[in-house]
């Protein structure tokens, strides 16, 4: 491999790695950002919870 | 008198305490996140650029660094879930019920993965998307417990009801995994047979092998960054109206 372009061709499968590559990635990074996502609105909820019921 | 050794049932009931799991988890997140990204970025780097162009399939091949360690892991995270099942079943353990139900979605994630790569890989190299043989239909059997394991989960609104009922069917699901590992010799497929897993010789080329055995160990690291982090909302959830979650939630 020689230039980046050639390296972005995949031997002309660019097409099916890049698009597995990328699919992988974003389901991964779904499953770590969603439950981070979660427990912060989790946190703020039962925060205000305690401050109503003092 | 108990025949389990003092420090081994002490280790077992502080574990086994949702606050002592959920201050360990935020300890060993950050370590966890750097130990993968060096092995994801290094298994990337050597994957796709550094190991050698196939013989046969050209590049198309470098679908295997994600294929193949997502299918392990597919599999991986099942047998997880079937033995914090028999786990929670057994002795009760509640961290047991989260470790299984946290995992469910990154399993499905990993199998969903698995299918959609395989697919992708297919097409240039079998010349179709899907065929109904039995390594493809057994591993989107798998798929289907994953998604029945969060939707039963889901469904039944007591949770300790809820959690032994996921419990057995992960552990009655468990036949499928090695129907699934052994597909490939007992039944005739397009599907390759195992070339990692042939212990004597494996008939994969060493420079192709490292990179493939770097991406399945980081893709281990991530599978407990995302089991922990979802464990942690699960652990929360639960334990809403208890003294550790208020005096937590006064610090903020």
């Amino acid at each position: 491999m020689n230039s980046f372009a050639e390296f972005l061709a995949m031997g002309g499968y660019g097409f099916y790695v890049w698009t597995s590559y990328a699919i992988s990635f974003v389901v991964l990074l779904l499953n770590v950002i969603v439950p981070m996502a979660q427990r912060k609105q989790l946190l703020r909820e039962l925060a205000l919870k305690q401050k109503r019921a003092k | 008198m108990s025949i389990i050794p003092a420090p081994i049932v002490r280790f077992y009931h502080q574990t086994a305490s949702p606050p002592f799991f959920y201050s360990l988890s935020n300890k060993l997140l950050p370590w966890l996140t750097a130990i993968f990204l060096m092995l994801l970025g290094y298994g990337l780097y050597a994957g796709l650029y550094l190991a050698p162009t196939d013989y046969q399939q050209g590049d198309s091949y470098r679908i295997i660094y994600v294929h193949v360690p997502a299918a392990w892991m597919s599999l991986f995270i099942y047998v997880v879930m079937a033995v914090a099942g028999a786990i929670s079943l057994i002795w009760r353990m509640k961290i047991a019920d989260v470790v299984l139900i946290s995992s469910a979605p990154i399993g499905a994630s990993f199998t969903f993965i698995a299918l959609v790569t395989g697919s992708l890989w297919g097409k240039p190299m079998w010349g179709t998307w899907w065929v109904w043989d039995a390594r493809l239909t057994s591993e989107l059997i798998l798929l289907f417990l994953y998604l029945g394991v969060i939707s039963l989960y889901g469904a039944i609104e007591d949770k300790r009801t809820a959690s032994r009922a996921v419990a057995i069917l992960a552990l009655v699901g468990v036949v499928n995994i090695p129907i699934i590992h052994y597909s490939v010799q007992w039944w005739n497929t397009l599907h390759q047979g195992p070339t990692v897993t042939k212990m004597d010789k494996p008939s994969i080329h060493l420079d192709m092998l490292i990179p493939l055995l770097v991406m399945a160990t980081a893709f281990k690291f991530y599978y407990a960054i995302a089991m922990l982090q979802v464990a942690k909302v699960e652990i929360l959830l639960r334990e809403q109206n208890t003294q550790w979650v208020k005096k937590l939630l006064e610090k903020k």
